[in-house]
Parts: structure tokens; sequence; C-alpha cells
């Protein structure tokens, strides 16, 4: 740890910054110190809420004006100089100047951190232009030079297209290349692959690294991912609710934790490591199924097509879904994984007809072991249908609605099946509540009063109102920070256990689907690319797309960089477009 | 270390901003109970500009609601006397302490024009008190009764204390009654936008395809009619027969025919914006019906933006009356409105000599205001789930 002074580039000294709105007042930062040094990344890692984000923004003077800096200083050394950046204008010339300049920084959303009224050339050129003092022709010689190193193809005709011709991984990359127009000497990238899929991350986090190693730069990485913490980072801040709880190196943060903190936070992501106990137990006890429960048949879903006149000339539109087979066991759970825009979440939308599948059959086998085709079922059918097979939604607070109070959202499907009324209804709710560990008392708050994680249990006493068969779980826990989404997946476990019911979990995160699922179906642009044991998915997929995908998923070990190491899908050439 | 039942985004503040102090105990508990209206309530009163203009708009109802009371006199009662009286001041002191009087008026002739002009006598002291017997008067035409809040001791003693016009009447009694007729008469074809509105607006926002494609070409169509020549005409088609008020309020259901387009535009965006939130089609998975789905679900979410909009249309229609009856094809005399009282101040050499025949403008200013204030604030606080 004994480095010299010269290599430390910025120093936060006891920084404490609150948030005052009209008659509260939040303190966002805590007390927090630490140091950044050349050709180093110090990863903050925390989870929703933590205070990581501001903590970096502070550094750039880019908090709200409702922030204020109460305590403490960030000094900078650049040049032989140091700037003391807290006693600086946050409007003032300096610290425009610093921007960009001698900070880099990058966003976590490349979609809107681009403007799509100028084309990606002229958003860097400006760059340049503006700190370097640089003509038009040496800007554009030099964004081309960008381009190229952040490794988009054919940058002087790239140059000239505009945002919405980029995708998102691409647009990411734009963002680096302006962050490190002027060749800063600290880049701030927060959560810069969250909004990314993971091989797109893989590559994204691959190119930081290696140009902050090639340029020596100081780097300051926010992430609430402990694999991206344990791939890239040579020293990491845990914080939570403001505070830095602990900091150390890499290794000793993910082999040697002092803080409980800490220890939860890999806890709860090493457990999502594995198959998870319960269920393997769960699936010893159970018997050898018979019939599948939901059996899907050459699912197609077409959107934009275009009928011609008499029927010639039609054309066919996208295909977001394209010949999907899959069949659901009794007490089972069934993975859907995929990066976005595989078609994953159509799949489930249509098997619950929210979306009217253009071709292929839905079949499910009632209790009585008669089996319908969902395609074709009439509305009180399709009503019927609706009360076995229940869907759990992503946004925990989008999808229940604000106006409405927790006993009248959840025993909304009771009260309009007519399954209970008054104190009975009342009654039913509160054992629902309890079998997914809210307190009944709670029956009479509205949502707001709920955290994301109590929300999504409230969404899963929903689904479980009309006693399910099968429930479909849509990207159930994403919304969810790390520790939350290992209670929610037990809890899931725990309701399967007593309920005895069938899952789909549809899912972008692999571990999430590895520690649930039994089997999986892997998607890739709307077509099931493979189906299996989960572990076997896991761990030794045969197909190349797959490999390609779990070995881009970053693993939490330090000592075991499995990312940086990843196979590389390449697609065939007809499915490039 | 278990992880069970510690949720750690507990204690981070995943709730919306509502400006709702986080004071532990008691409070919190309130806050998770509040409903839709009590938080918006509570955002609501933080806007006090809001505040100051919804407690005007309730004087102003007030005064329209018992115009008969507050009025010194009646209307139309002229007095032959006192034309372009100027205003008199209220004192509340006399000689012996507290005692309500105004000063009377004595005629002097100007030297230049050799006009005849009014002068406040202060040797002269006509007393005036509370609730005197005056004119008498019916209530909403029910209730037989002559007090009024004001007025001299002596009904047949002159007080003007917003002045009077040219035949000698009371403005201040003229500005009162026509709150009532300027602040009523276009509630009906307000009412009957928002009727028209909500359900065109709402079929068009809710089954889309060819319903919305139908009602939006109809709406392109009204909105392309120029709204003051049609005024015009209907103004000369309709039968001189009825009485001006009746003239009046059939333009403002005719106009209102129009008027819905607006609000309609903005309850399809809703209906548009709702209907495939995730809450919605959990609501549909639960099995509601189309119409559970609207009425339980849809419209709580947007009943408080339709209040703002409306609070929003009223100053629009005060503002249409007054311009109207200016131009002389609204409301016409002997009704009584803020439009028609400010037809007296058209011309120069009446403003000039009496520049108190204004003061209806100075009420149609302070009302729509204090509406708008008041719309503004309710359109912020309507939903509390948004920011």
């Amino acid at each position: 740890m004994e480095t010299a002074a010269a290599d430390v580039v910025v120093t936060v000294n006891d920084l404490s910054l609150d948030f005052e709105s009209n008659r509260s007042v939040v303190h966002a930062v805590k007390n927090v110190s630490f140091r950044m040094k050349r050709g180093k990344t110090l990863c903050l890692v925390g989870e929703s809420g933590s205070g990581k984000s501001v903590t970096a923004r502070s550094l750039m003077r880019l908090v709200d004006q409702a922030g204020r800096i109460t305590k403490g200083r960030i000094i900078l050394n650049i040049d032989g100089k140091s700037v003391d950046i807290t006693a600086l204008d946050p409007k003032g010339k300096e610290v425009r100047r610093l921007r960009g300049a001698r900070i880099g920084l990058i966003f976590q959303e490349p979609m809107s951190s681009l403007s799509p009224f100028h084309s990606i050339g002229d958003q860097i050129d400006e760059v340049t232009q503006l700190h370097l003092g640089l003509d038009k022709k040496a800007a554009r010689a030099r964004t081309i030079e960008l381009l190229r190193q952040v490794e988009i193809a054919n940058p002087e005709v790239m140059a000239d297209r505009y945002s919405f011709e980029y995708s998102g991984g691409m647009r990411q990359r734009v963002c680096i290349a302006m962050a490190l127009a002027c060749n800063p000497d600290i880049l701030i990238a927060d959560e810069p692959t969250t909004a990314l899929d993971v091989t797109t991350q893989a590559e994204i986090l691959d190119l930081i690294k290696r140009l902050q190693e090639s340029r020596g730069m100081a780097m300051l990485l926010i992430t609430h991912d402990m694999g991206v913490v344990a791939e890239v980072a040579d020293e990491v801040a845990v914080m939570r609710r403001g505070e830095i709880v602990e900091f150390g190196t890499v290794d000793e943060i993910f082999h040697a934790p002092r803080h409980p903190y800490t220890r939860q936070l890999l806890d709860a992501t090493l457990k999502l490591e594995h198959k998870s106990e319960r269920r393997i137990a769960m699936k010893a006890a159970a018997p050898s199924h018979a019939q599948p429960v939901l059996s899907v048949r050459g699912l197609t879903k077409r959107y934009g097509d275009v009928k011609g006149f008499l029927g010639l000339g039609t054309t066919q539109g996208f295909r977001a879904v394209d010949g999907v087979d899959f069949d659901l066991y009794p007490g089972e759970n069934l993975g859907i994984v995929g990066e976005s825009g595989s078609g994953k979440t159509t799949v489930g939308r249509l098997i619950l007809r929210i979306a009217e599948p253009t071709a292929g059959r839905v079949l499910y086998r009632r209790e009585t072991g008669e089996q319908v085709d969902v395609a074709t079922l009439t509305k009180p059918e399709l009503r019927r249908f609706h009360q076995e097979v229940r869907l759990i939604f992503q946004d925990p607070f989008a999808s229940l609605n604000p106006r409405m109070t927790v006993k009248q959202i959840v025993g909304d499907p009771l009260y309009i099946h007519r399954r209970a009324q008054g104190r009975e209804l009342e009654e039913r709710v509160a054992e629902l509540l309890r079998l997914v560990g809210l307190d009944p008392s709670m029956m009479d708050r509205y949502p707001h009063a709920f955290s994301g994680g109590q929300r999504q249990r409230l969404g899963i006493a929903r689904a479980l109102a009309l006693d399910p068969r099968v429930i479909i779980a849509d990207e159930a826990t994403s919304a969810l920070d790390v520790s939350i989404r290992s209670q929610i997946l037990d809890l899931l476990l725990d309701v399967q256990e007593r309920l005895g019911l069938s899952f789909i979990f549809i899912s972008h995160d692999i571990s999430v689907v590895r520690y649930f699922c039994d089997r999986v179906a892997v998607m890739h642009k709307g077509r099931v690319v493979e189906t299996g044991d989960a572990e076997k998915i896991c761990t030794d997929p045969d197909e190349a797309y797959t490999k390609a995908l779990i070995s881009a998923v970053p693993s939490p070990d330090p000592r075991n960089k499995r990312m940086l190491h990843r196979h590389r899908f390449y697609a065939t050439p007809e499915s490039v477009n | 270390m278990s992880l069970h039942d510690n949720d750690l985004t507990l204690t981070t503040s995943a709730k919306p901003e509502t400006g709702v102090p986080e004071m532990a105990g008691v409070r919190s508990a309130t806050y998770q109970r509040a409903g839709q209206w009590r938080l918006a309530w509570w955002k609501f009163k933080r806007h006090k500009l809001a505040v100051a203009g919804g407690i005007v708009v309730l004087l102003v109802y007030f005064v329209a609601a018992f115009a008969e009371f507050l009025a010194p006199q009646d209307a139309g009662a002229y007095s032959a006397r006192y034309t372009y009286a100027p205003p008199q001041r209220l004192h509340f002191w006399d000689e012996s302490g507290f005692g309500l009087f105004v000063n009377a008026y004595k005629t002097e002739i100007n030297k230049e024009s050799f006009a005849r002009e009014f002068v406040i006598d202060p040797e002269q002291k006509i007393p005036v008190g509370l609730f005197v017997k005056g004119a008498p008067y019916k209530l909403w035409g029910l209730i037989p009764s002559d007090i009024h809040l004001i007025g001299p001791l002596d009904p047949g003693q002159p007080m003007y204390l917003w002045g009077a016009d040219r035949l000698g009447r009371d403005m201040l009694s003229r500005v009162i009654y026509g709150t009532r007729i300027s602040m009523t008469i276009g509630l009906v074809g307000v009412g009957l936008s928002l009727f028209f509105g909500i359900l065109l607006g709402g079929l068009s926002g809710y089954y889309g395809g060819q319903v919305d494609n139908i009602i939006q070409r109809v709406i392109e169509f009204l909105l392309a009619i120029p709204t003051i020549p049609l005024w015009m005409g209907l103004a000369a088609a309709i039968p001189p027969s009825l009485s001006p008020v009746q003239v009046y309020f059939m333009i403002t259901v005719i106009l209102s025919l129009i008027g819905w387009t607006g609000l309609a535009r903005v309850i399809r965006g809703r209906f548009m914006a709702v209907k495939n939130e995730d809450f919605v089609v959990a609501a549909r998975l639960d099995g509601a019906s189309e119409m559970g789905i609207m009425l339980r679900h849809i419209a709580p979410s947007f009943a408080s933006h339709i209040i703002a909009s409306v609070t929003l249309a009223i100053p629009v229609m005060i503002l249409s009356e007054t311009a109207l009856s200016f131009l002389g094809i609204g409301l016409r005399p002997p009704v009584v409105s803020w439009g028609v009282l400010l037809q007296e101040a058209q011309n120069i050499r009446s403003v000039a000599t009496a520049p108190w025949l204004l003061l209806p403008g100075i009420a149609v200013i302070i009302t729509v205001l204090a509406l708008n204030f008041l719309g503004d604030g309710l359109r912020d606080a309507a939903d509390p789930y948004s920011e």
C-alpha cells in the first residue's frame, strides 16, 4: 500500500454532502475519505442509495443545486500543482476547465448522454475544440483517432453518423471516446455497463481497462455488481448509507473482508454462484414427473407484417419470437435466458396472450388432465386460464397501482372473481402477506410506503391470491439490489415448496437462473438455441452462443478473472443484420 | 448474518418526493397510510401562491352567492342626481370613537370647463351602518329580506364607495352583481365540455385504432373553425325574443360543443400512457372487465388532472365572456356582468372623467390570476406520484 505521494492524483478528505429539501436534510455522503492513484482503478461499490454516485459527481462538482458540501476537501494533484476542488465555484471557469480536460466522465445511460441532433463526429469535435483549442480539421482527425482507439470499425464513415444509428454498446464506446478526448488524468465511470447486455458489458469493461492501463489514468468505477469489481478493480471502497464501511485492495475485500456488510454483500453474490441447495433437496424429494403442464410449440410473433393486395406480395415483418418450443413440467422451474431483444419477454406475454401470437400453439393441461390451446381460448376460458397461470412483473414500482391500498391490490383478484368479501377477504389478504413475509398490519398502507423488495413481495402475494398452478416471473428480480434479489428468490422457492407451483423464470441474469432453475432455455434473436439442465448450461454449454454468453458473466473472484478470457461469439453473416 | 428480513433498501429513500418531511413515528405512519388525495393536499399546501389563489377564488364565489346581501344597492337602482359621482372614502372613526361614515357630496362649477363636478364635502357626514335595512330583495329569488351588509342608515342618502356610473348607479353593487353572472354563466359550458371531453377522449385513448382515428379527425375539423366569427354569427342567428341571458347561455352551450376538443386530447393522452402501464396489465390478468379497468384503475389516476384543467378552463370562460360582452356580442344590458360593465369604459371621455369605471377590469384581473394560480398549484399537486 506504500506508494509514492506523487502517484496520488486525487485525495478526498472527510467529505460530507447534504441534500436539503424544504424541511428535511438527507446526509447523502458522510465523512468519506479515499485516494486515487495514477494507473490504478478504484471501485466504489454499494447498493442503491448508498451515495456512491453523489460522491463521484462531487469530484466534478456536478451535484444538483440542492446538494451542498458541508465538510471536507477534494484535492487534485496534477502537473505538480494541487487544487482544492471544493473551494471552486461549481459554475466557475476553473471547474469547467477541469471537467472534460482533466477529469473524464462516462455515464450509465449511453442513450441519453448523446445528442440525437448532432453527428457523433461533431459531438467529439466539440470537446477537443473547446478544451484543446484545436481547429476543425485537427479536431476531426483527433476524433477519428479516438474512435479507432475505442474500436469502432470504419471510424471515418461512422463519425458522420448519428447516435440513433449506433447500438447501445457502440454508444457507450463513443462516450468513452468523448471522455478520453482531452487525455484526462482521471476517468470516472458511473455504472458504465449497467444498461448493457452481459456480452457487451464484457467488451466495454475490457476496453476501459485496456485504455486506462495504456494511458496510465486513475479510474474511479462506480458499480453495484461485485462481479464487475472483481474483474477490474485494484482497490475497493464499499459504501453503505453514505459512508465508506471498508476500504482495501480487491484481494483483501474478496478474500478477507472485515466489515459485516462487505461479507453480507459477498455472500449474497456468491450465493447466486451455484444452485440453491434447497432446490436440490426439493428436486430430489419430488417424484419424476408425468406430463408437461405447459407445452409451447412453434410459437411465433412477427411485428410489422404487411399484407399485399389479395394476399399477393405479402412481406413478413420482424420476427420477435421465431418458432419457440419448450415444455414445463409440474413442480419444475424453467429458466428462459437471453440478452435484450432476444424475445424472452415476448414469449412470456404470448403465453398469457397479453400479445397475440402470430403462429404456434401454447398447450395448457388443466388439473383434470384435459389439454387446451391457449391461443384459441374464448374470453371466459381465458379468464379462467389467467387464474391458474399468473405473472410477476419486473418493475415493482410500475406494477402496483399507487392509488390503491395494499389490501385492494392484493385482494383485487379475489374481489373480481368473487372469491371472498369483507372480513373474509381481509383474512385472506393477511394470510397472503404473511406468506410473503410481510406484516398483515401493513394492509391499509399505500405502495409508496414500501421499498423495492417489499413491493416485489406484494406483487408475489397478488400472483398467489388465486392459488395458481404456474407462475411466469418476468425479470422479477432484476430491479432489485443483490442482497434483496436472493431473498426474493428464496421466498419464491419457499412458496413453491408450500404450494407446489411451477415457474417460468425469464431473466437476463445467468446467476439468478442458475440459482433458481432446474432447466434453462437460452434464447438468441427470437429462437431457442439451447435447452438443457441448468447446471450444465451454466458450466459446460454446447452451443457457441451460450458459451460466449456464459463466459462473459463476471466472476466474483479477483483470483479467477473469467470475463477477460472469455469466449467470443462471432455471429454468422446472416444474423448480423 | 441472516439475510432474511433484512431488506436493505428499507432504509434508503425509495419513496417518491412528495415534500413531506420525514419525521419519526406518528407522522411517518400517517404518511404510509396517506392516499392519493391526502398526498396531493400536502403537496398543494406547499404551493403558497396557489393556496392564496384558492382563498381568493373562494371569496369571489362567496360574493357571487350572496350578491344581494353584500351589495349596498340594487344593481339597477339609478339616481339622476349623482351621475358620475366619485368614490367616497369609508371612515371608521368619528369624534366620539368608532363609527362608520362617509362624507357627502357638494357640487361645484369647474372654473375652466364650466362643467358641474362633484366634490367631497368634509363638513357633512353620512352615517353608515352594518346590517342595515335597505332596498328589499329576495335572496336566490326565494328568501325575502331587506338587510344589507353595509349601507347608509338613512336609505335616501348617497353612498358610492366605488363611485357611480353615468346613470348614477352604484359601481360596487353592480360589480358584485356582475360577479354572479360572470362566474357562473360559463360553468354549464365547462361542464358540458368536460363531459364530452372525458367520454370521447377516453374512448379514443382506450380503444385506439379506428375509433381513435375517427375521433381525432373530428377534433381536428372542429379546431379548424374560427371562433370569433362563429360567435358573431351565432349572436345574430339566435331569435331576438330570448332574454340576453338566455342568448348568452345558448352561445356558451354551442361553444362548449367545440370546447371539449382540448380536454379530449389531454384525456386521450393520459389513457394511452396509462393503459399499457404494468398495473393495468396486472388488473387485466387479474380478470378485471374493461369497464372495471377504466373505472377502478385508470380513471382515478387522472381525476386530479381533470380538476386542475377545469380550474384552468374557468378563467378562459370569464375572459371570453368579458371580451364578447365588451364587443357587444355577448351579454347585453340590462344584464349585469363584468364585460357589460366594462362596455361603459369604452370611450376615452368617460374614462378620463370617471376612471372608477375601470374597476370591473380589476375584478377580472384578480379573479383570473387567482384561478390561474390555483389551477397551476392543483396541476402540480395533481399527481403526487410523479417526479
